[in-house]
């Protein structure tokens, strides 16, 4: 089932679709930083040895708790924070460096949506202007093209081009996320970045944006990382999903294939406790899967899987070696006990 | 107004809370903006109820005004507001102020901002019980260490003496509930609890309030914008829209057949598994501004059943069946699945 043509160390899943070519490459990334008094530093291990691959016009959702690196990851992904250690390769060219050019190359082709509508706009620059600025930053455009392209990519995100005179406290949540959105698609990147996109709109405008994405997608053909804690939003939009847990990928593959047969013992735990949105499923959450403990903070994170401390199939095994990611019925699972996980789920 | 009132003819000893006609109007800034019309609200002790909006519904307001939390540029008025069999309108500022953590108490959604940075957990839980209960500090600390343990924190006798920075979220969001709860109020409000929390914290969080609401029989209106955590958790359900409330009734037939247009857009417009790849039914616009609401229905606008009637009159909360209200001229064709 699985073709594995390249050698390199990824597993099994992120090589199956061999079909689309891989626009941004994620090895092994890791960050960590240093905090705490200059006497007794700590050092918070955000993400810990990331790997994924983004094939062009798919895309990828990222689940997890907070503090479990998704947001960290994002910002590496875009070039925002430079990686302590592993490569980011983008179409072929390594990026890690973050070099004025790595950093030059990845901003036109990889492109972030914030989370915040509300403070992610400069609220003394017209709408045009921002739109406008990654053109003007970039040095891509004379003035005149990019006012023709700011209206060509409010007419894109649903705005009507008149808009662009006016400033961003002129709309409402939804509608400057659409401006943020223009934004981000004004270099025309082949890959955007949305971390927790849609978290901070209400639920009514929500759809309208995650529909906007969708569109985009499919019309201009740009691959997204998706990044959310909302399981059914990302459910929704993405062709594969990864769960992170304390900076590591605790399973990565098809949506479907990891939300109805999760075979991490984190992953069925998180499905189990989000409430569902369908009433024939109320009181879903009382059989929950209970997790012991608190969520453990990246400071100090546990000896080998970090998820042991709360895992109800933990072994001594578990306590030692950190498993590594591999392929197990159409997922990536970084878990000893997948098998046992799935079968027990299946029972249940 | 007897229409609209969400069937809550328990007896008059079990009501929690009983809200008729509260108006909020904000005087602030030379123009008054109304953002709470006509809310009647029934909990009855033990019942979990929901008041479902989105921002800018006013349903904050409304927690905020039953509380008697308010500002000098906030009028609050109402035809009655009894908490747990107390009539809080007729009552002077300092009998209003002992209510509050004693018959009547709020969990606040940001857990970091409603705790005292620079006192111990201890001592904030424990100021509840010497200055209502009149307890030394001995007595206090040592009910807080219980309640802590009530709520779910691990080792309380060592935690009791750190502060709220050294806590988690969800943590302190239990102690915002264990400080809600200290003294057994017949009425808790809860406004959005679990918003800022990670989904399994939520369900921890969801759990310990029914748990309460079972051991200590306490009425609980539950504040959120999560269809999700309704459909979990409610007995009834209020849906609220530019301040007023648009259908009450029973959680499940609510959430069942909605009676409302909006409710059932807002039941639509969540991504579902079955929907997966097609495109989100969506509500076009963006909620009114309290400040603007629309002629007519409020509604009116963004409603994809709108009439010529809804831009003009305003439909009444009235009862279209045993136990639910709505407040939209074609509710009956809702719920006879006349249109769609």
């Amino acid at each position: 089932m699985t073709s594995s043509t390249e050698s390199a160390p990824t597993s099994a899943v992120l090589s199956r679709v061999d079909g689309p070519r891989v626009v941004l490459e994620a090895t092994d990334l890791r960050r960590t930083f240093t905090g705490g008094s200059r006497l007794r530093p700590t050092h918070v291990s955000a993400v810990d040895g990331v790997s994924l691959r983004l094939h062009a016009g798919e895309v990828l959702g990222i689940v997890g708790e907070s503090g479990c690196g998704k947001s960290t990851l994002a910002r590496m992904l875009v070039g925002l924070e430079k990686p302590d250690g592993g490569s980011l390769i983008y179409h072929g060219t390594d990026v890690t460096r973050s070099t004025r050019s790595d950093r030059r190359l990845l901003r036109t082709g990889v492109q972030m949506i914030f989370q915040d509508p509300y403070t992610s706009l400069d609220p003394r620059m017209t709408v045009g202007d921002i739109i406008a600025e990654p053109m003007a930053a970039t040095r891509s455009a004379p003035a005149a093209v990019r006012r023709a392209r700011v209206a060509e990519l409010l007419g894109l995100v649903g705005l009507a081009p008149e808009m662009m005179s006016r400033y961003p406290h002129q709309f409402s949540g939804g509608q400057r996320q659409r401006i943020g959105i223009a934004r981000a698609l004004a270099l025309d990147p082949d890959v955007l970045v949305c971390d927790e996109a849609v978290s901070a709109l209400d639920v009514s405008v929500q759809a309208q944006v995650i529909n906007l994405l969708a569109g985009l997608q499919k019309r201009l053909g740009v691959a997204i990382v998706f990044i959310a804690h909302d399981l059914s939003v990302v459910r929704h939009i993405a062709d594969r999903v990864a769960v992170m847990y304390l900076g590591r990928v605790a399973e990565i593959g098809d949506t479907e294939t990891v939300y109805t047969r999760p075979a991490h013992p984190y992953t069925q735990a998180l499905l189990s406790a989000t409430p569902s949105h369908s009433l024939a499923d109320r009181g879903k959450l009382s059989r929950r899967r209970v997790l012991g403990g608190e969520p453990p903070s990246p400071v100090d994170p546990p000896a080998g899987c970090r998820f042991n401390p709360r895992c109800w199939l933990a072994t001594d095994e578990c306590r030692t070696d950190a498993p590594a990611l591999r392929g197990f019925e159409l997922r990536d699972v970084s878990c000893h006990h997948a098998e046992q996980a799935l079968a027990e789920a299946r029972l249940a | 107004m007897t229409t609209g009132s969400t069937g809550g003819s328990a007896a008059e000893g079990q009501v929690a809370l009983r809200v008729r006609d509260l108006n909020v109007t904000f005087t602030g800034g030379g123009r008054a903006v109304h953002a709470v019309r006509n809310v009647d609200l029934d909990v009855a002790r033990g019942e979990f109820v929901a008041l479902l909006g989105e921002s800018g519904s006013g349903k904050s307001v409304t927690a905020r005004a039953i509380m008697g939390l308010t500002d000098e540029y906030t009028r609050v008025e109402a035809a009655e507001l009894v908490v747990a069999g107390t009539d809080i309108l007729t009552l002077g500022d300092e009998k209003r102020r002992l209510m509050r953590g004693e018959r009547m108490s709020l969990v606040l959604q940001d857990a970091l901002s409603a705790l005292n940075p620079v006192m111990t957990i201890g001592n904030q839980i424990g100021e509840l019980f010497r200055v209502h209960r009149g307890a030394t500090r001995k007595q206090a600390r040592a009910s807080a260490i219980e309640l802590l343990g009530l709520v779910g924190i691990p080792a309380p006798k060592n935690r009791v003496d750190d502060y709220p920075h050294q806590f988690s979220g969800g943590m302190r969001q239990r102690i915002l509930i264990a400080m809600a709860i200290a003294l057994e109020p017949e009425m808790l409000i809860a406004d959005e609890p679990t918003t800022a929390l990670d989904v399994t914290v939520q369900a921890q969080i969801l759990d310990l309030l029914g748990r309460l609401r079972d051991q200590l029989g306490m009425g609980v209106l539950l504040i959120t914008h999560d269809l999700g955590v309704v459909m979990e958790v409610a007995d009834r359900l209020a849906v609220m829209y530019a301040g007023r409330i648009v259908e009450s009734g029973a959680a499940d037939t609510v959430l069942g057949l909605p009676a409302h247009p909006y409710t059932q857009a807002l039941l639509r417009s969540i991504p579902d598994a079955a929907v997966k790849g097609q495109e989100l039914l969506t509500i076009p616009g963006s909620p009114p501004s309290p400040a603007q609401t629309p002629p007519g229905c409020s509604f009116n606008p963004r409603c994809h059943l709108a009439i010529e009637v809804c831009r003009t009159e305003r439909p009444p909360l009235v009862d279209v069946a045993l136990g639910r209200a709505s407040a939209c001229h074609r509710s009956e064709e809702l719920l006879h699945d006349l249109v769609h």
